[in-house]
């Protein structure tokens, strides 16, 4: 069965093992990925850099490991999906808990909105992946798409039961 | 009689988190048999909109000295604490 994260996802908008230093080089590279595939506007590249800057999303799963979900407002977007990142080396994303502290990033879902109440089944689909410790891992650590579709898979039928 | 509690549910933009916090607290709270209606809103409007609800949940800074209990928490996102925190907005609106 098709996950739904690999319906909001195009492999297109993958770049594993991201070497960047800062959140805003994540982003931009995102961003990029998206833009290509017509996901998002230009503009969003910068709207998403200033909002992580200004309201961060860093989410820390485990001491060594933390997740972050940069996006942003919906007229930067053309139609709803994501792209994923994933860092061989962790990049410093500020806590959307705690702006005050830096958390090692190893995964970045760059998520486009046009309407949270229609995409919630990928947000949440999102939320479940990271609330599945082996999975997440997993994804941080592939080398290519298809271990990435394989843990998507995975999470569509661990939720479904 | 179950009076419908009102839950405020904050985050940075309202754009994306606050929805996938209220589903699941709606969820978790329905299992209990709390009846709740959650609205969402900006972190920076929950001073504006706190009057009329009977827990505050965000999952980023909210302003001190509210006049409501609030609990910040990114426990619905990532998982991490997230029985207690199911457990203490139960307790909240029971009580």
């Amino acid at each position: 069965m098709a996950s739904i994260l690999s319906q909001y996802f195009d492999p297109r908008a993958l770049c594993l093992r991201i070497s960047a230093r800062t959140a805003e080089e994540v982003i931009a590279q995102l961003a990029d990925k998206l833009e290509e595939i017509g996901v998002v506007k230009p503009s969003y590249r910068a709207a998403a850099i200033s909002r992580e800057a200004a309201i961060p999303t860093g989410l820390p799963l485990a001491p060594d490991f933390a997740v972050a979900v940069p996006h942003t407002d919906r007229e930067h977007v053309l139609r709803p999906g994501f792209a994923l990142g994933t860092l061989t080396e962790a990049v410093p994303f500020r806590s959307m808990e705690n702006p005050d502290e830096e958390l090692p990033v190893r995964v970045v879902f760059a998520l486009a909105i046009t309407d949270k109440n229609e995409q919630i089944d990928m947000l949440q689909a999102v939320a479940e992946l990271l609330q599945d410790p082996p999975t997440i891992r997993r994804i941080a650590d592939a080398k290519s798409a298809s271990e990435i579709f394989a843990a998507f898979a995975v999470e569509a039928t661990a939720s479904k039961g | 009689m179950a009076i419908t509690k009102r839950v405020l549910v904050a985050c940075g933009t309202a754009i994306a988190t606050s929805t996938v916090v209220a589903v699941a607290i709606e969820e978790a709270m329905k299992a209990r048999g709390i009846k709740i209606e959650c609205r969402q809103c900006k972190a920076s409007e929950v001073p504006s909109l706190v009057g009329d609800v009977d827990l505050v949940v965000s999952t980023t800074p909210i302003p001190k000295n509210l006049p409501k209990p609030s609990i910040v928490t990114l426990a619905f996102l990532t998982g991490v604490g997230k029985a207690d925190v199911i457990e203490k907005i139960a307790k909240i609106l029971q009580g």
